[in-house]
């Protein structure tokens, strides 16, 4: 009996040991070689997989970094430290930061503040009511439809609904871009995050006709555009902000804007009521 | 329910129909109104270009917009008067489109520049075709495709049957009963000239079972004509094109397919009636019978409107609203386009105003989808709404394309019986949208 299991006991061993010897052979004979740098890169790129860059996600873009000397820089969601690790694994010099840049939905209109011309009963997708119900409602053709597909779309979590409209966190915004495609009536758009005072109005109706359905739309009246020339434009009905030159926060409270359209980043956020967020939930 | 003998379609379903309200009212002529708003793009295909200016006088049935290309067809003014401004107002689908007002002199005077052709018999095909193309007539039944380009087929295709779509399976409207019932003659000529123009001999009428009046008017004088009236099953889409072909003549048209592919045309009996009236009469599409009613309006009925009428003014003339209504739809309530204004004007394809209350509405919170099935059975063109809605909902759109999601006809049958309340409709006309958007960028 025992040496059954002796035997039995002594081919497995014999077995194993050859096979093992084998299987070690053939991993060093195959071995395809790889460059330990990628997956360094790879743990210090962000790993959110958002595609900004144009490569599919972030192991595509260490192995492109690596291998093709794409700059790290054109993952528009790395910080500058991050980039001076990678530029230091790869043992090159830092190249030029690009600027940080972070969206902006270009719209105040919430609920409590915009008109709506008709009850909404559909799916509660902003491109979806944009496509089948134009636009679900809402009395401004050019403004925000809060359904949060934009906030849905954040691979960030950046874009919080707050009472029907969409409101950017620039402290969380890594400026990916990918809610500029998803919203319907391209509304978000990316700007330099030293910029800290933006026109909240993207409506291209006349004064008049804005006036009827929205509370802080910008009436063109130009005031702040007298104040300071150079930061300020009148572009087709609306007044922007010149981003190369923006002005100051402390701007707003002296134009004292008549509608209050014209805000900082921060007043903007604090004026839309945050008991009343949805969409993200629903 | 159903009798064996009218012919059938796969899937479908019976709403309640509310046809009661204006069934039994003959129709109704509209006053003459002070001012006219016409819409400039009616037609699928390209908007005509505005011919006239401000100020201008014109003549009721004048040219005030000529075609552009092939698929579009021109439009003229409905009454005599003063052009005015050129304005945006909400189209159906909700976009602001440009439109003519036309201020009326009161005179309503003719000045149309087509000839009457009464003997039609006798003239050749392409004069009559283009004088369908001159008086700017397209279905009317709410497709607005220009109705030349449906009768010029390419040659490799062999057409053989003429069908008349008088089936009205949406329910409230009655614009193409009575128009049935009250002129037969005027359908059927027509039928006639599109079939010289098609060169068929086989011409059938679809009509519903629930409108036995306007068959027994048809078939009446139908023999004159050679044309054979078909009683059909009461099943909302009966309408559909591919559903009609398929009752009538019992072909299929393969999925992305057309009617021509088997050898069938589909016209709209009131786009027939607009045929004669532009041959034997001269006159181009100025007028159509459009369907005021639900349960607010204070008198339902079918009344001959012109193209341009404003929404508000019709329902004035509807004796104005009784009940809070709650919801305005242009069309019938399975296809038609719900409003946010009063702003809209009657165009070539408005079969009907409708106004629904709260109750008969409702608001909806879409449910996760239980697998009952019932949306499949309900399906007309044979799809899966449920599976391909949970496609659409996560943006999977080249999966709901291999599911033919193309093939969807929008008649809303799914939706309807759908007990998890789901929006298969608006999730489908997303999703064709968002589909053609790709292939338009090239990117398929």
């Amino acid at each position: 009996m025992l040496e059954i299991i002796l035997i039995s006991a002594g081919v497995v061993a014999v077995l194993g040991l050859i096979l093992g010897l084998l299987i070690a052979i053939t991993a060093k004979k195959f071995e395809v070689e790889t460059d330990p740098r990628i997956e360094e890169v790879q743990e210090l790129l962000p790993g959110a997989n958002c595609g900004a860059c144009g490569y599919a996600g972030c192991a595509d873009m260490a192995n492109a970094i690596v291998t093709k000397g794409v700059a790290p820089s054109t993952c528009p969601v790395t910080n500058e430290e991050k980039q001076a690790e990678i530029a230091k694994v790869l043992g090159q010099e830092v190249g030029e930061a690009k600027e940080k840049m972070v969206a902006v939905v270009f719209c105040g209109g919430s609920i409590s503040r915009a008109g709506r011309n008709a009850q909404y009963n559909g799916v509660m997708d902003c491109r979806s009511a944009s496509i089948v119900a134009n636009g679900g409602g809402k009395a401004c053709r050019y403004g925000c439809l809060g359904f949060g597909s934009c906030a849905r779309a954040c691979p960030f979590g950046a874009i919080e609904m707050r009472d029907g409209l969409a409101v950017v966190h620039p402290e969380l915004c890594r400026g990916c871009g990918k809610c500029l495609g998803i919203c319907p009536r391209k509304l978000i758009r990316l700007v330099p995050a030293k910029a800290k005072v933006h026109v909240y109005c993207n409506s291209l109706d006349k004064p008049q006709q804005k006036r009827k359905y929205c509370s802080v739309t910008c009436l063109t009246c130009r005031k702040c555009v007298k104040a300071a020339p150079d930061s300020m434009n009148v572009q087709d009905q609306l007044i922007r902000v010149i981003y190369s030159n923006p002005p100051d926060p402390s701007f707003v409270e002296g134009v004292k804007c008549p509608t209050g359209a014209l805000q900082t980043e921060e007043s903007h956020r604090c004026l839309v009521p945050k008991a009343a967020a949805d969409g993200k939930e629903k | 329910m159903y009798s064996d003998n009218p012919r059938k379609f796969i899937g479908g379903v019976h709403p309640d129909d509310g046809k009661a309200l204006s069934c039994e009212k003959p129709i109704r002529i509209a006053p003459l109104l002070e001012k006219y708003i016409v819409p400039i793009p009616q037609n699928i295909g390209k908007p005509p270009k505005v011919i006239v200016n401000k100020g201008d006088l014109v003549k009721k049935g004048q040219l005030i917009a000529e075609a552009d290309g092939f698929v579009s067809v021109p439009l003229h003014a409905p009454t005599s008067g003063t052009v005015g401004e050129t304005v945006l107002i909400p189209g159906a689908v909700g976009t602001m489109i440009p439109a003519v007002e036309i201020i009326s002199d009161g005179q309503d005077e003719w000045g149309s520049a087509l000839e009457p052709i009464p003997d039609w018999k006798n003239t050749d095909r392409e004069i009559l075709k283009k004088r369908i193309f001159d008086a700017g007539i397209i279905g009317m039944g709410g497709a607005a495709f220009p109705s030349h380009v449906k009768l010029s087929p390419p040659p490799e295709k062999v057409i053989d049957t003429l069908i008349l779509n008088g089936a009205e399976c949406e329910p409230y409207l009655t614009a193409d009963h009575r128009l049935m019932l009250e002129h037969p003659n005027d359908v059927l000529e027509g039928a006639a000239i599109a079939a010289k123009i098609l060169k068929v001999n086989r011409v059938f009428v679809g009509i519903e079972e629930n409108k036995q009046n306007a068959i027994d008017a048809m078939k009446e004088i139908a023999g004159k004509y050679g044309i054979k009236i078909v009683p059909l099953r009461v099943r909302y889409p009966q309408g559909a094109e591919k559903q009609l072909i398929m009752a009538i003549t019992g072909r299929h048209v393969v999925a992305g397919g057309l009617p021509m592919d088997v050898g069938c045309v589909v016209q709209n009996v009131g786009t027939c009636a607009a045929i004669r009236a532009a041959v034997v009469e001269g006159h181009p599409l100025i007028e159509r019978m459009t369907t005021i009613t639900g349960s607010p309006v204070k008198d339902p009925c079918t009344w001959q409107l012109r193209i341009g009428t404003p929404v508000a003014e019709a329902l004035k003339m509807a004796g104005g609203v009784i009940a809070p209504a709650a919801k305005l739809i242009l069309g019938g309530p399975m296809m038609g386009f719900a409003q946010a204004t009063l702003d809209g004007a009657v165009a070539k394809n408005s079969s009907g105003i409708l106004l629904l209350q709260a109750e008969e509405t409702g608001q909806y919170t879409s449910n996760p989808c239980i697998r009952c099935g019932r949306c499949v059975d309900a399906c007309p063109m044979r799809l899966l709404p449920g599976p391909i809605s949970v496609l659409v909902e996560s943006e999977k759109y080249d999966q709901a394309e291999q599911a033919f999601v193309m093939d969807c006809v929008e008649c809303g049958a799914c939706s309807y019986v759908c007990p998890a309340n789901r929006p298969l409709i608006q999730h489908f006309r997303r999703a064709k949208a968002e589909i053609n958007a790709l292939r338009r960028a090239g990117k398929k």
